[in-house]
């Protein structure tokens, strides 16, 4: 088992839990999100991978000859994939009418709602 | 019957569809009445599945079953609390659809069915939520009700503080789904399962006699995408500004129900999870759900008090109730997790009431602002009567479905955290109970205006103009929550039934009798005398209970800032992993 791999994906969400935290711009922010969200992907990935494994298609291979990547996490990430575009693509619709109806997308600015 | 379980997802989600699919030509009218149908549809079958749900039901989509013990199918369960919370979040949805009618007079972008789809959609993820049997996909109708919540949060998008709200809400809680997400990515990683309970089992098996850093790590990952959803201090702060600019309909279902799955979530996923010897042992997770859920209770209900907001005030007194129900979850014993369910049903109708309730101001006045509407409300007379009676059901006065829910909650956890449970809800009860003196009856001198706050004024009414008669939906509908909230109390066995429902599927059998007892109707009614006290000394003193100065640090926290949200979830994962790490070091 590799170390490196969960790493990568604890330090990619920490990555984008920092820049969230430090945004000034909005639609930073939401990218920031969506990086948060890759690091679920590298994750996944990871669990599922096996050394000298090969991609879970058995079109050319006969079942059992080789071993194969665990095909579930690959349809997990999917999925998440799916959820992370309609959350990202709400969420810039949203900075869109912010922008609009405030003039800035600085969070900083925005003092609405607050106490 | 039990192959019609899924049929709680898909119903609405189809119905939804069609809207969308025919809204632009469908006439208004047509589009209500199909939400109305597929929303009454769903609720009357969840009703039928929970009449049916003993033994509790199991049922893999699709038929694909379990080959030699090992699945790839999903799995859904229908077992009392499940599909319990099912009805209750179907029932509601269409209680608040019912409230909508007539509501957004012009329908967005020309498109009829939009809000009543995104309704639908909103009930169908909810009860997804509750019926999931395994994690992943727990996650994903996690995420499909927090979407649709962001979309029908920031529904009127020509309004600022709508907008703003929704993407708070949106990043926050999507970041605490994410967190949710690489938890439950270290549990297959662990144990190879997706599926609750066999995910249980499989850290049991390798547990090798105590839980290790993986399982912690697991843990608060979860959990914390559970508490974002549940609104715990300190990931909480998405809550208010969400519910303070969300259309009405909506708040009655965001309150009522949603933030109320997040505890659920809580207590489905700990009992079928980390329950067993190689998960979380149980005096870490009584630390730290008790920790977290007095805390709560506190902050939310000191910052209920100094709301002049009307729907914000209600929000914070939310926050204040779920961290009752944490509590009363925590200390993990059948008898605290019948009245939590009991509270939990009692608390959805009165919740859901008030803000109805608000909602009837806003569209009357064009204001929910507690100093600027000071008396006018007087000839909403039914208005007020019910917002008086919700306050009061709220501060738990038998026999409220609350106060039952309540009462056997204090005995179970019994000692000083009674004190939590009376103090909470007095205090948000009594801000009610000033509220209505105020508004209703224009009682007291005008208060003064502080200086960090949200005022409630200059808010658009959510009907085209303002209302000079209010509709009679508009004032059925809370009345119909209320009574069922004092059903839930009166009606005899109702809360032996939801005690027997919950115990079957979570404490392994060991029933419980749940009943009214002396102590606990003594405290139900000390807190509402409480509360009223309270109230009349705020009208009538406003100097005597107007912001201390150790309150203004406590509402600078809430900066309306989403940067600063997001580094109160990564505190607040934080102190969750430090609760619970004596057990690990421990084992």
């Amino acid at each position: 088992m590799h170390i490196l791999p969960y790493l990568v994906a604890a330090y990619v969400f920490v990555t984008g839990c920092y820049g969230l935290a430090t945004s000034r711009n909005l639609i930073h922010a939401v990218g920031c999100l969506a990086v948060c969200q890759s690091a679920t992907y590298v994750l996944l990935l990871a669990v599922g991978y096996r050394d000298g494994a090969t991609a879970p298609v058995f079109s050319d291979i006969a079942p059992g000859s080789r071993p194969v990547v665990d095909p579930v996490v690959q349809a997990l990430t999917l999925t998440d994939i799916v959820v992370g575009a309609t959350v990202t693509a709400l969420l810039l619709a949203l900075v869109l009418q912010i922008a609009k109806r405030h003039g800035t997308v600085d969070p900083d600015e925005l003092r609405e709602l607050r106490g | 019957m039990h192959h019609l379980i899924p049929l709680l997802v898909a119903v609405p989600l189809l119905g939804a569809a069609l809207l969308v699919a025919t809204g632009r030509v469908l006439p208004r009218i047509a589009a209500e009445i199909t939400g109305f149908v597929v929303s009454g549809g769903t609720a009357a079958l969840a009703v039928v599945l929970l009449l049916n749900s003993e033994p509790p039901m199991v049922e893999w989509i699709g038929g694909w079953l379990p080959v030699g013990g090992e699945s790839v199918g999903i799995l859904v369960v229908g077992d009392g609390p499940a599909l319990g919370m099912a009805t209750a979040v179907s029932l509601l949805t269409l209680a608040a659809l019912a409230y909508a009618w007539r509501y957004f007079d012009e329908p967005l972008g020309g498109h009829s069915g939009a809000f009543t789809a995104l309704m639908l959609v909103f009930q169908g993820a909810m009860c997804g939520f509750a019926i999931a049997g395994d994690l992943f996909n727990a996650f994903v109708f996690f995420e499909l009700m927090s979407v649709v919540a962001y979309a029908l949060t920031g529904y009127r998008i020509d309004e600022a503080k709508a907008v703003q709200g929704a993407l708070t809400f949106g990043v926050v809680n999507s970041l605490g789904a994410y967190a949710m997400l690489m938890g439950i990515a270290l549990l297959y990683a662990r144990t190879g399962e997706l599926a609750m309970t066999k995910i249980g089992r499989g850290l049991d098996a390798t547990g090798h006699g105590g839980p290790d850093a993986l399982v912690l790590a697991s843990f608060v990952l979860v959990l914390t995408g559970l508490l974002v959803k549940a609104a715990a201090v300190p990931f909480h702060f998405w809550l208010p500004d969400a519910h303070a600019v969300a259309p009405t309909p909506v708040c009655m279902l965001l309150s009522g129900v949603m933030v109320e799955l997040g505890a659920y979530g809580v207590w489905r996923v700990y009992g079928t999870v980390f329950a067993g010897p190689g998960g979380i042992p149980a005096a870490d997770l009584t630390r730290a759900l008790v920790t977290l859920g007095t805390l709560t209770a506190a902050i939310g209900a000191v910052m209920c008090w100094y709301q002049r907001h009307i729907k914000r005030l209600l929000a914070y007194s939310t926050v204040a109730h779920t961290g009752l129900f944490l509590v009363g979850l925590g200390i993990l014993t059948p008898e605290g997790d019948d009245g939590v369910a009991l509270y939990i049903l009692g608390h959805a109708g009165v919740k859901a009431a008030l803000f109805a309730c608000a909602g009837v101001l806003l569209d009357r006045f064009g204001s929910v602002d507690e100093h600027a509407l000071h008396g006018q409300a007087r000839r909403l007379r039914a208005t007020g009567v019910m917002f008086a009676v919700g306050a009061l059901g709220l501060a738990g006065l038998p026999p409220f479905g609350t106060a039952l829910g309540k009462s056997v909650t204090e005995e179970a956890v019994g000692g000083p955290l009674t004190l939590v449970f009376v103090a909470a809800s007095a205090i948000t009860a009594g801000a009610v109970l000033r509220v209505t003196a105020r508004v209703f009856l224009g009682l007291g001198p005008r208060p003064e205006d502080a200086e960090y706050e949200t005022s409630g004024s200059d808010e658009e009414p959510e009907t085209s103009g303002l209302l000079s008669r209010i509709p009679d939906t508009m004032t059925t509908v809370p009345a119909v929550l209320l009574a069922a909230a004092f059903a839930a109390g009166v009606a005899p066995g109702f809360g032996a039934v939801v005690a027997r429902s919950v115990n079957e599927a979570g404490s392994g059998g060991a029933h419980v009798f749940v009943h009214w007892t002396l102590t606990g109707v003594l405290l139900g009614v000390a807190s509402s005398v409480l509360a009223v006290a309270l109230a009349g000394l705020a009208v009538t003193r406003p100097g005597w209970t107007a912001a201390p100065g150790w309150a203004a640090p406590l509402r600078r926290l809430q900066s309306g800032h989403v940067g600063d949200y997001v580094a109160w979830l990564l505190m607040g994962a934080t102190v969750l992993g430090a609760l619970a790490l004596p057990g690990v070091l421990g084992s």
